[in-house]
């Protein structure tokens, strides 16, 4: 049988790993700022790691791994706020463009 | 005779916590989830605002601040981690250790993070207007980052009074759990304000 000690170090193994892939996920956003791209590519690609980098800190650094149904109630819950919140990204185009009233 | 039989009409009182998490657990997850709306609110509007202004300033040479900082927050993360599973052992002297750790760490951004800040002001930004275009970048730098400072303020003044009161037996590991949950939020919402706000506008 495991001792405490043992499920200590090995849990702390576990949280160093984790720490370590945000770590290298965030210097991966350093590097992409530095890449030669428009900057709609650059923003899609920051934000994709920065999901990952929020995906891997709620499920293990905040154990939402271990509790399916929270994480879905956090997922779904949250998502759909998110998710409503890009309703208006229409009007900021349209803004940008200055079609057709700003002409 | 079964459990629920005993209980009679009381069985309902001894039904198990929503998804199996202690009230103050779950009290603090929908806190993060309100808590998300606002910055999420916060970084759309940015959104808009940036994507609708030609031009944008791109006030930022150096990644060196922020890239610290970055490391700082999440380092942070995970001596808080390595406090709360010490806690759960019952090894209350390395919990309050790594857990006033971690504050010293949230003291330390917070710092790097006001020199920042005045770094930006003696070159002439402020919250309506700034050398390099239009006056609204300062209000969204100032805004999105204050908020995510006072939050990190926050979480420093929690660490050290929940710390202290774990060191006189008045909390215990599970409230320290509770409050790294928030600490974590608080360096996960770091990770979408660097890239939106930070990496996107460096001049290249």
């Amino acid at each position: 049988m495991a001792t405490a000690e043992e499920h200590k170090s090995s849990g702390i193994g576990k949280d160093v790993v984790v720490y370590l892939c945000i770590l290298a996920l965030a210097g991966l956003q350093f590097v992409i700022a530095y890449q030669s791209i428009d900057g709609s590519q650059m923003f899609v690609r920051m934000l994709i790691v920065a999901v990952l980098e929020a995906g891997l800190a709620l499920l293990f650094f905040m154990h939402l791994s271990e509790n399916r149904g929270l994480l879905w109630f956090v997922v779904i819950f949250t998502g759909f706020v998110l998710l409503a919140m890009q309703y208006g990204w229409t009007d900021s185009f349209r803004m940008s463009g200055g079609v057709p009233w700003a002409k | 005779m079964s459990h629920a039989d005993t209980m009679g009409g009381h069985a309902g009182l001894m039904e198990k916590p929503t998804f199996s998490v202690p009230a103050k657990k779950m009290a603090m997850w929908l806190f993060i989830i309100a808590d998300t709306a606002t910055f999420a609110g916060c970084l759309v509007a940015y959104g808009f605002i940036r994507n609708a202004t030609p031009a944008w300033p791109r006030p930022f040479h150096s990644i060196a601040n922020v890239a610290l900082m970055t490391f700082i927050l999440v380092t942070s993360s995970l001596t808080m981690l390595i406090g709360v599973r010490a806690a759960r052992t019952g090894d209350k002297s390395r919990a309050l250790r790594w857990t006033f750790i971690t504050a010293a760490a949230g003291i330390l951004f917070a710092l790097l993070h006001i020199r920042e800040w005045l770094a930006l002001i003696n070159e002439g930004m402020t919250l309506f207007q700034n050398p390099w275009g239009t006056g609204l970048f300062g209000a969204a730098f100032f805004s999105i980052t204050g908020l995510h400072l006072t939050h990190v303020t926050g979480g420093v003044i929690a660490l050290i009074v929940v710390g202290i009161r774990y060191k006189g037996g008045r909390y215990n590991a599970d409230d320290l759990e509770i409050l790294g949950l928030y600490w974590h939020f608080v360096d996960m919402v770091w990770m979408f304000v660097v890239p939106l706000v930070y990496l996107l506008n460096l001049s290249h």
